[in-house]
């Protein structure tokens, strides 16, 4: 929520031994700090469930078999010396609950700490310890909740908006330019806590359109530049998005969303912009949109987005939501074999070669020579948001309109959609029941499908890749669809966007929708209540 | 050195008599004189009449949307600083459309000049009164009266203590070439407000009556008074004055940027190898 202090706020963690990608609405453990997460989240506690709290921090006592009355804060007190470290406590706490030793604590703590000194250090160790063994000793069922020992693996724990602030760092972007913009936000920190070390610059822009435009002009003066908000401030940037149609400036766009219209529900989830930023930009030129599924995904599809803007002089989003975006996954490694880095831009030496520059050179793929301006004296790159010609000067001929739409348009468009990956498939190779996806439902959708395949043909179709739709040479996941006896397509909004967007494309229309607009991502109880209306 | 004809390039659609007709060649003549070579230049214009320029004058060349000139060319010189930055914009385009801008690029005060060709009207669209019509004025949209008090650009960017801020007149094409010529080699954002008459839509500030009221300031005028400086913006009616208005030698947004203080962003290598290890802080 939008209350920086104070006021209720929750984090849930899931974690298996086997791998996790969605969330719950059961909890197995309610570590409530205070009296108002008990009220509202008692009724997600499993029926064997534990809720540890401290009674006299919240002056109220609690009886039944699943509340533990731990003393956070007088043990805070009486070993740490100040009531601060009641949070220390209930996280001992919890892992005595668990029995999965102080090990990697301590380890935290001393890191956490390490700026405020030893005794700190100490201190909070001590305190963690008492929670744990609090717990140990006054917890008769707590021999039934002890989990198998983790195995000793290193694992990465990264969100949405770092994988996107990762992947542009590592795509070699130079630029990013933003206005703050929840939950978008979080990509303007990553990558401003890079800049001074890997030599990039990262403005504030005094508005979006100011954000924008200032990308263009970056790419335009041959860096790789990026920007990003959510719905409300990309709304601001349909101008810029168009203006980078026309001169063929590459840029990447993030545009993380939350639900609108207007303000919405800042701090919550859905996916309701995919339609918008495909008809945002008046006029009509390509584009390209990645929804990630993953965090590993956005850190891939954002490499990409990269190599396709610089490739074919155009601009791509990576749309992603507050869910995926906020969302912290672990995973053992990103693969850096996949990643591509082709400078496209014609540069010092490689500009000596050209005897004639002209910006908007027609050619049989539409893609003219990107030439960094100040790099030659021979050699002028003039850029125009009028309609121009060859050499970017404005013209008001219909010839030289027509054969620059083509150029731009539609030369460029039947190679991109060659580059587009097809769908995932996840589940039976030839399934009876499709559930299909795009975006941060990937993980949901495949839980679900894990639970369910057990006794039906049954897979999921998610798409990460969503406009252009991919070819259906490689594979024809329309046909797939049709073959199923029940396709059922699962969004995160209230009008099916993804759904009518493979209608207009394909033709094929899903008769049966899962939609959920209620600002919450899926969890999996309440995808699998309504997959079963169906079965 | 570059002469006149390097910057040559296609005649100009502008009414026949029209006051951007010597913006243009005054700001050839300030380039060649400092030796600048259109290579070097990069010049970024919105939309209006005066977002032509560019294509009228042999350099690089970014002409995008109405308003927009500065953020594109604040991060154009961000991305390579050893490019002279120029923004052309016109009255409705920078001080209306852009307005936002206009006020936090003074803020930013990237080393970029801005040249705007104030002629009180919107020519493009025909007519409409702009931010510096004078209130009162007729238009065809405004038949009572502009019922806006004009904006004063000179007095708003001193207000917001802009490094650099400056006044000239399209009918003095001498003095004009000294402004600009000390507007680009200012270091830090440099305001050049051109009192442009334009023939056909503003029958009022004609190239008369400019040049019976403008004068300039005196010799011993001193452009770091800030104060003085905002009282002399104030002029305007009988006597218009002219000249540089107000300085401040500050530090410019890219001197304040670690990134780009060894060479241009544009010129610096990148290679995934060495970001690879960024990875190992999500362990």
């Amino acid at each position: 929520m939008s209350r920086i202090r104070g006021g209720h706020n929750f984090y849930q963690i899931r974690f298996s031994d086997l791998e996790v990608s969605a969330s719950r609405d059961m909890v197995d453990i309610l570590l409530a700090l205070d009296l108002n997460t008990i009220e509202i989240h008692k009724k997600s506690v499993r029926d064997d469930g534990i809720i540890l709290y401290d009674s006299r921090t919240i002056k109220k006592k609690f009886e039944g078999p699943e509340f533990i009355d731990v003393p956070f804060k007088k043990i805070a007190l009486d070993i740490g010396k100040s009531s601060i470290m009641a949070n220390t406590v209930a996280i001992g706490a919890v892992l005595g609950l668990l029995d999965l030793g102080l090990d990697t604590l301590t380890e935290i703590l001393k890191s956490t700490f390490k700026k405020k000194g030893e005794e700190v250090i100490e201190k909070n160790v001590a305190c963690a310890e008492a929670g744990y063994n609090y717990v140990i000793s006054n917890c008769p069922r707590c021999e039934t909740v002890k989990i198998r020992e983790p195995e000793e693996k290193k694992l990465l724990l990264i969100d949405g908006l770092q994988a996107i602030g990762m992947g542009a760092l590592i795509s070699g972007c130079k630029f990013y330019s933003a206005y703050p913009m929840t939950p978008s936000t979080g990509i303007l920190n990553y990558l401003a806590s890079k800049a001074e070390e890997y030599g990039l610059v990262v403005e504030q822009a005094e508005d979006e359109i100011a954000a924008i435009n200032m990308a263009i002009g970056a790419s335009f003066a041959g860096v790789r530049a990026m920007t990003g908000s959510s719905g409300g401030g990309f709304a601001l940037m349909g101008e810029g998005l168009s203006l980078a149609g026309i001169t063929e400036t590459p840029i990447v766009i993030a545009e993380v969303q939350r639900p609108g219209p207007a303000t919405g529900l800042p701090t919550r989830t859905e996916q309701a912009d995919l339609l918008f930023i495909l008809y945002a930009g008046h006029g009509e030129f390509p584009r390209v949109i990645f929804e990630p599924g993953t965090p590993k995904q956005a850190f891939y599809l954002t490499n990409r987005a990269f190599e396709l803007a610089e490739k074919y002089q155009i601009p791509v989003f990576i749309q992603s939501d507050q869910y995926l975006g906020d969302s912290e996954w672990t995973f053992e490694n990103f693969d850096f074999e996949h990643l591509i880095y082709n400078d496209y831009r014609l540069r010092e030496k490689d500009l000596e070669e050209v005897e004639e520059y002209k910006r908007y050179k027609y050619s049989d793929t539409g893609i003219s020579l990107l030439a960094v301006p100040g790099e030659s004296g021979k050699h002028l790159v003039v850029a125009d948001s009028d309609e121009h010609d060859e050499e970017g000067h404005i013209i008001e001929d219909a010839e030289t309109r027509i054969k620059m739409v083509r150029k731009r348009l539609q030369k460029k468009l039947p190679l991109i959609k060659s580059e587009i990956e097809a769908p995932l498939l996840y589940g039976d190779p030839s399934p009876e029941i499709v559930l299909m996806g795009h975006g941060s439902t990937y993980g949901v959708i495949k839980e679900m499908v894990d639970i369910l395949s057990k006794d039906r043909k049954i897979a999921m179709m998610h798409f990460s890749q969503v406009y252009p739709l991919p070819e259906r040479d490689r594979f024809d996941y329309i046909e797939l669809l049709e073959n199923a006896k029940l396709a059922i397509s699962i969004e995160n909004n209230a009008t099916g966007q993804f759904a009518k967007l493979i209608r207009a494309e394909t033709g094929f229309e899903f008769t049966h929708q899962i939609l959920k607009f209620d600002g919450r991502p899926f969890t999996i109880e309440n995808l699998k209540e309504e997959v079963d209306a169906y079965l | 050195m570059p002469t006149s004809e390097d910057y040559e390039s296609q005649v100009p659609a502008w009414c026949p008599g029209c006051g951007n007709f010597q913006i243009l060649s005054t700001l050839k003549q300030a380039l060649v004189e400092l030796g600048i070579e259109p290579w070097e230049v990069l010049l970024v214009s919105g939309i209006g009449q005066s977002g032509k320029l560019p294509h009228y004058m042999k350099c690089h060349t970014f002409n995008g949307l109405h308003g927009r000139t500065l953020p594109v060319a604040t991060a154009a010189k961000l991305a390579n600083h050893s490019l002279h930055v120029i923004a052309v914009a016109g009255d409705g385009d920078c001080y209306g459309e852009g307005g936002n801008h206009f006020l936090h690029t003074i803020r930013k005060n990237p080393n970029i000049t801005l040249l705007v060709h104030d002629n009180q009207i919107y020519g493009l669209t025909k007519g409409q009164a702009s931010p510096t019509t004078a209130r009162g004025t007729h238009t065809k949209i405004q038949p009572y009266g502009v019922p806006s008090e004009p904006l004063n650009p000179l007095a708003m960017a001193i207000s917001l203590d802009c490094s650099f801020v400056a006044r000239g007149f399209a009918g003095d094409r001498e003095h004009l070439k000294e402004l600009m010529k000390a507007a680009i080699t200012h270091n830090g954002f440099s305001l050049l407000d051109i009192l442009q008459p334009c023939v056909t839509f503003n029958k009022v500030n004609t190239f008369k009556w400019y040049r019976d009221r403008v004068y300039k300031l005196e010799d011993n005028y001193d452009p770091y008074n800030r104060v003085k400086a905002f009282e002399r913006s104030l002029e305007w009616g009988d006597k218009i004055p002219n000249g540089i208005f107000y300085k401040n030698d500050k530090e410019t947004l890219e001197e304040m940027v670690p990134t780009i203080h060894k060479e241009p962003l544009v010129r610096q290598k990148f290679s995934i190898e060495d970001v690879k290890h960024e990875i190992e802080k999500f362990y």
